[in-house]
């Protein structure tokens, strides 16, 4: 079987800047169906852009991304981008959001009286899945910050969509509504079968969600290591505290601090400090 | 010990700060207030000028203006000349409109035809419109379109680039998003580009109505003989201050309530916007 998502040799330079900037270099990955890879590492190596250009929404400078064996060329239906930003429809309400994609060409066409029956359903029971029920008629700038973020989601599985990308989803939420979020995530990777892939700066966040880890590092953007999650398919928050999850957690840790390039400068620290010691002495 | 009053500080029950507080909300009458006075203290001190014998044609009192409407009403057909100038704005404007829309949704949309329109707007938007009288006449003539074409020269360039700066402003992510569901080029302008901008676009609109209506004297500049800025032009040859006084005003007025009906239609059109609690 091929794999679902394949990223062959794929380079990405922006040449936009005063001088060009190597955002991915010589990137292999091969991401099976259904399966949860989280990715992190340092600031600046080129998370954002992998997903960007496996989304479509980015070109590749060279290398192939293949999905189910057939090279991608552009934003598809099957992947389904969730951005951590702005990217709900202020003018439509809550439901009128989740419901979008039922007002494109490429859902409506050969839409049979069933399929309408069963979107309005599946609108319904998203909803429902995402505590939006008391909310559906609100427009997305009365809610939460969390509940934005569910309505993001229900409208990107609103197309049963086989790929879930998501970048830094979560990273603008307090620790609780990320944990119900983790949770409610996982529910919709069991349910749907859904491949997903998952940019994040928690650790942490990284490990419980993931199957495997993708680490990047940094000048040039680049795939580090990959570490597999020594942990059952099935995760509940306790294992947050399993000696094998603290002991990737502690791994991963000082890997991005290895490969991220900036130290904290103990001398120049202690330079800053008795600098403003002076200062006191002298007023 | 007793407390030091002199510095107490008191965030909830502190006095509203009016003029220094940083967007903070003030009350709806408040607002009212000020907003009232802001007309009635220059009324009030135009009457005390007026009143304190100042020369009629140098600055007539406002009673003067009100008894030079009430007769211009009814012996020079104010009506009418309101009713050409309306026309002319208008029509300038919805012309203006009519092409700046779809050109400026096409340059905040295709970086292509941003390259091939924009420097160009830009540049001729700074070329005065009324230095294009002498064109004007000499290429549409002296009738009412010459009149019109002023007032759209005038408001056209400017308003092409503010709709392609409110259509640039829409967030990439929206479009995006839009784009990972599927949506077609024609879709995402119809279904995301457009109704993402709307409110700033009818807010373009009511700025450039209001420049529109700057450039209506200038406009019956050319060959008119009816209109309120032609009122005035006129006025101004005979010494009739107190019509001067009164064409203005009524442009202000005029403006004012058309201004005032667009806030007000944005209010209408736009309730998540209006919505915040
Ligand atoms: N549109 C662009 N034009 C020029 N350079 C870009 C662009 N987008 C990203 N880059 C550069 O590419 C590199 C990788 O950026 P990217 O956003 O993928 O990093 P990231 O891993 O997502 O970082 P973060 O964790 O901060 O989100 C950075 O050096 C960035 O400056
Ligand atoms: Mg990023």
């Amino acid at each position: 079987m091929p794999a679902k998502i394949s990223v062959r040799g794929v380079n990405k330079v922006f040449a936009t800047g005063a001088q060009p900037v190597q955002a991915l270099k010589d990137a292999h990955l091969d991401i099976a169906a259904n399966e949860f890879v989280t990715f992190v590492g340092a600031s600046g190596c080129g998370k954002s852009t992998l997903l960007r250009m496996i989304a479509g929404l980015e070109t590749r400078t060279s290398g192939a991304i293949m999905v189910d064996g057939r090279t991608m060329t552009g934003p598809g239906i099957d992947r389904a981008m969730i951005f951590q930003h702005y990217s709900l429809y202020p003018w439509l309400t809550v439901r009128e959001n989740i419901r979008f994609c039922r007002q494109l060409k490429v859902h409506t066409d050969n839409r049979t009286a069933a399929d309408v029956e069963a979107a309005s359903g599946r609108a319904d029971a998203l909803i429902q899945l995402m505590g939006l029920s008391h909310a559906e008629q609100a427009y997305t700038h009365q809610l939460s910050g969390g509940m934005q973020q569910r309505v993001a989601i229900a409208r990107a599985l609103m197309s049963r969509p086989e790929i879930l990308l998501m970048d830094e989803p979560f990273g603008a939420l307090d620790a609780q509504t990320r944990e119900v979020m983790h949770d409610l995530i996982r529910h919709v990777h069991r349910i749907e079968g859904s491949t997903i892939l998952f940019v994040t700066h928690d650790v942490e966040e990284a490990i419980y969600l993931g199957q495997r880890i993708v680490l990047m590092a940094p000048q040039p953007g680049r795939i580090d290591t990959i570490y597999q999650v020594p942990l059952p398919k099935e995760r509940h928050q306790d294992m947050k505290l399993a000696p094998e999850f603290l002991a990737l957690k502690k791994v991963i840790l000082e890997r991005i601090r290895e490969t991220s390039g900036i130290k904290t400068d103990l001398q120049q620290l202690e330079k800053l400090s008795s600098l403003a010691s002076i200062d006191k002495v002298q007023a | 010990m007793k407390p030091d009053t002199s510095t107490h500080f008191d965030p909830i029950n502190r006095p509203p700060r009016l003029f220094l507080g940083v967007r903070t909300p003030i009350k709806k009458g408040t607002y009212w207030f000020l907003a009232v006075a802001s007309f009635l203290l220059p009324l009030l001190a135009w009457f005390a000028i007026a009143a304190s014998g100042a020369d009629k044609v140098f600055l007539p009192a406002p009673q003067d203006i009100i008894t030079r409407i009430a007769t211009w009403w009814h012996e020079d057909n104010l009506a009418a000349d309101i009713g050409i100038s309306l026309y002319r704005v208008v029509a300038a404007w919805a012309l203006s409109a009519l092409f700046a829309i779809p050109l400026g949704l096409m340059i905040g949309t295709f970086r292509g035809v941003q390259a091939l329109c924009e420097p160009l707007t830009d540049f001729i938007r700074y070329m005065p419109a009324v230095a294009f009288i002498p064109l004007v006449m000499l290429w549409v003539g002296i009738d009412e379109s010459a009149r019109i074409a002023i007032i759209f020269i005038g408001t056209f360039f400017q308003m092409v680039l503010m709709v392609a700066e409110d259509v640039r402003r829409v967030p990439m992510t929206q479009i995006e998003a839009a784009q990972t569901m599927g949506a077609s080029r024609g879709e995402i302008i119809d279904k995301v580009i457009l109704p993402s901008a709307k409110p700033a676009l009818l807010d373009t609109l009511r700025i450039t109505m209001g420049w529109a209506w700057t450039y209506l004297v200038v406009a019956e500049l050319v060959a008119a003989n009816s209109g309120l800025g032609y009122a005035i032009l006129k006025a101004q040859r005979f010494l009739q201050t107190d019509k001067i006084f009164a064409g203005i005003m009524l442009i202000g007025l005029i403006g004012f309530v058309i201004d005032q009906a667009f806030r007000l239609l944005h209010r209408k059109a736009f309730p998540w916007l209006h919505s915040r609690s």
